[in-house]
């Protein structure tokens, strides 16, 4: 794989700067990078909604969407059409500005942090020292949209679930954050190509089992999915801070959502569970990134799976185990890990 | 600086056009941040005027209405009025239509609960359940196809027997359905019954003390959740149900825990009462033989002109009912589900009251939501198990 990019990066280098010249070149070549980074991630965006309900029509015993297309492949697409040609029903209180910046405001950061990802040593947009950082202060600005949202909407539906909703983020934040600090403790960077180099020995999930078990749940709750989908709770809520949302409008809500989720889970498989390393030596022959999507397509299977299974908490419930369970668990879990670090380098 | 202004509590409109209030229910709820702090349900937006429309039809006629009431327990609606009817007339139907008439009540009563089951796992937010139900239900309703025609209005019950007796293999196809539904009953409590989620939802979420139901007048398994082993078919065995043992499942705290496993309960009981049914049922006439009140058979009308004036009249005209009140309850899946008939003579009654089992359960909604959470009220609203049928009549 690098030795082919070694190869063919200064032919194309050359290549575009004939083109563009020197002076452009170098932003041609960003743009270009950005479309092939974010065209396979919202194409995995747009194929989860598929894969939810096959997988979870496989789980209720029905064969699930299977009209679009051979097993309902276009079905996407199709989804796609109607949001975009559906009229944009707007509340007549609604604050317009707020409203339309809301579901821009959600998908945003849901797509910027793909920019500090690694798939590979060497296929990382950006491969800054503090990667980790830089996902979580991007990704809590989601937060913003969803209080917008409700706010500008002007309905009691929609500020009711923005404001769960954001408490549900805020919470669930914190205690996603503190499951990460022993990672960082263990490596030592925040970069997360060294990040997950160094499990090329033993991945952090074996000395850090609890703590991704409360990661993922952590991060169930903050991508606001069953069952801990308080602010979408079409029990009670109607559909939360969307319900004043129409047509495309709505669907970016959906595609910020599911970002986060295709997000959270590739960043549950870098930090916890090897990244782009074979589980054993013997089976390094299949690529690196091969080995990230099944690890981070595994994450993404659980949060459908969690979906089609449990009923969803209640809002104080949801609260007290955010708050009283999963803080003091990871920070006796930091306190621990800096521990037997020390122990083990005296 | 401005002066702060008082804060309001927010006042919202759960319904009637909501996807979690059940039919058309509409709750005014005043929100203290997610507390409740005051409940309204307010009812009538499907009044139909179906007592007053039974004035005009005749007893026969009466009998489709009360699918219509409480449209997710069809047969058990029907079965409270043709008893009436028939405890009018001074008359009971044969033993083979006494059993029929109780293997599709009880039939009823699972379809009712497992409506139930689906709707409120879906209000609870566990959304398989639904769908896991409804696999069943469409069993029962091919049941119900296969004997009147019918999959949910089934108008099968008839003063004086039933409509028409099983077509052949029918009983065997009961069979196995009540053979085999005891696992998949078993299934649903896999998800639910011991689920951490779904306790936390419902362990202590409405709790109804065994006075405070009495007082409320709650009935059947709303009664039983809280506490008081109370039902009418072993209190006032109607048809077949004297000859059939089954237990009545009572619950310890009186929250929508116990209601649920009560329900929950009372699916297995009812296949129980099914298998001894089909076990005791014998074969025989499944009308009434005075053809005076029921339809003449089919070859004699062909060849006895006296049976065919019998036949007209009956749906014509209808028959005649002799003057006199009754009151008469059965338990419906809901609960005391009961019919008061004001006759004066002739084939049409002077007066009918309905007693719908959710009217009570509705009204204690009031009581019950203040002071809880506003995702709680989806579970009360599901733990109660109304239908706006039979409210608004």
């Amino acid at each position: 794989m690098s030795e082919i990019l070694q190869t063919i990066l200064p032919i194309i280098h050359t290549f575009g700067e004939d083109l563009f010249g020197t002076l452009l070149w170098p932003l041609v070549w960003t743009v270009a990078k950005v479309v092939m980074l974010l065209a396979p991630v919202l194409f995995i965006v747009t194929y989860i909604t598929l894969a939810e309900r096959k997988i979870i029509g496989a789980m209720q015993v029905r064969p699930g969407p299977n009209r679009a297309g051979i097993f309902g492949v276009l079905l996407p697409l199709a989804d796609a059409l109607k949001l975009i040609t559906k009229e944009t029903i707007i509340p007549k209180h609604a604050d317009l500005p707020v409203f339309f910046l809301a579901p821009t405001l959600t998908l945003a950061p849901a797509l910027v942090v793909w920019a500090v990802v690694p798939f590979s040593p060497e296929l990382v947009l950006a491969d800054i020292n503090i990667g980790l950082l830089f996902i979580l202060a991007i990704s809590s600005l989601g937060a913003y949209g969803v209080l917008m949202a409700g706010w500008a909407s002007n309905s009691r539906y929609a500020f009711l679930g923005s404001m769960r909703s954001a408490s549900q983020m805020i919470s669930y934040e914190v205690s996603m954050g503190f499951t990460l600090i022993p990672v960082v403790m263990l490596t030592g960077s925040l970069n997360l190509v060294d990040v997950v180099e160094a499990q090329s020995d033993v991945w952090n999930i074996v000395p850090l089992l609890p703590l991704f078990v409360i990661y993922f749940i952590s991060v169930v709750a903050e991508t606001n999915r069953a069952p801990f989908d308080l602010p979408e709770a079409e029990a009670e809520l109607v559909a939360g801070f969307i319900t004043e949302y129409s047509a495309m409008s709505s669907g970016v809500f959906f595609m910020g959502e599911y970002a986060n989720i295709v997000m959270v889970s590739f960043l549950g498989a870098l930090m916890f569970l090897g990244g782009w390393l074979p589980p054993i030596g013997l089976l390094s022959f299949i690529p690196g990134l091969v080995w990230l999507g099944i690890k981070a397509g595994f994450l993404m299977f659980v949060f459908l799976w969690l979906r089609a299974t449990f009923p969803r908490y209640r809002y104080d419930q949801l609260m007290r185990l955010g708050w009283k369970v999963f803080l003091p668990v990871s920070l006796f879990w930091i306190f621990l890990t800096g521990l037997m670090i020390h122990l083990f380098k005296a | 600086m401005e002066e702060p202004k008082e804060f309001q509590n927010y006042t919202i409109n759960f319904g009637p056009q909501h996807p979690a209030a059940h039919g058309v229910l509409r709750l005014l709820l005043e929100l203290d941040g997610e507390v409740v702090e005051r409940a309204d349900p307010h009812i009538g937006l499907l009044h139909r005027g179906t007592e007053k429309l039974l004035e005009h039809k005749t007893y026969l006629q009466g009998v489709p209405y009360f699918d219509r009431l409480d449209y997710m327990s069809m047969m058990s609606e029907e079965h409270t009025w043709v008893l009436a009817v028939e405890k009018l007339l001074g008359i009971e139907a044969p033993p083979r239509a006494q059993y029929i008439r109780v293997i599709y009540a009880e039939l009823t009563r699972i379809l009712n609960h497992l409506l139930f089951l689906g709707a409120h796992g879906l209000d609870v937010g566990a959304m398989t359940m639904f769908i896991y139900t409804f696999r069943e239900r469409e069993v029962v309703f091919d049941l119900y196809e296969e004997v009147c025609g019918a999959r949910m209005h089934a108008a099968y019950f008839r003063p004086g027997g039933v409509g028409k007796d099983f077509p052949e293999g029918h009983a065997e196809k009961i069979r196995a359905f009540i053979d085999d539904f005891p696992s998949k009953i078993d299934e649903y409590e896999v998800l639910l019954t011991n689920n951490r989620i779904w306790k936390q939802r419902l362990v202590d979420v409405g709790v109804v003390s065994e006075a405070q139901a009495l007082d409320w007048g709650f009935v059947g398994p709303m009664l039983r959740g809280s506490g008081v082993a109370f039902d009418l078919r072993k209190a006032e065995p109607y048809d077949a149900y004297a000859k059939i043992d089954f237990d009545i499942p009572v619950g310890k705290n009186g929250d929508s825990y116990d209601r649920y496993l009560v329900r929950v309960e009372e699916l297995r009981q009812s296949c129980r009462i099914i298998q001894q049914c089909l076990e005791q049922m014998e074969p025989g006439p499944v009308k009434h033989e005075n053809f005076k009140l029921s339809v003449p058979k089919q070859e004699d009308q062909e060849n006895k002109m006296e049976s065919l004036i019998l036949h007209f009249k009956h749906f014509s005209q209808g028959f005649e009912v002799p003057e006199g009140e009754v009151y008469l309850a059965t338990e419906s899946p809901k609960g005391e589900f009961g019919v008061y008939i004001v006759s004066k003579g002739g084939s049409k009654p002077y007066r009918v009251k309905i007693r719908p089992a959710g009217y009570n359960h509705l009204q204690a909604a009031k009581e019950m939501l203040p002071g809880l959470m506003l995702t709680d009220v989806t579970t009360i609203i599901g733990s109660i198990d109304i239908v706006f049928g039979e409210i608004d009549r």
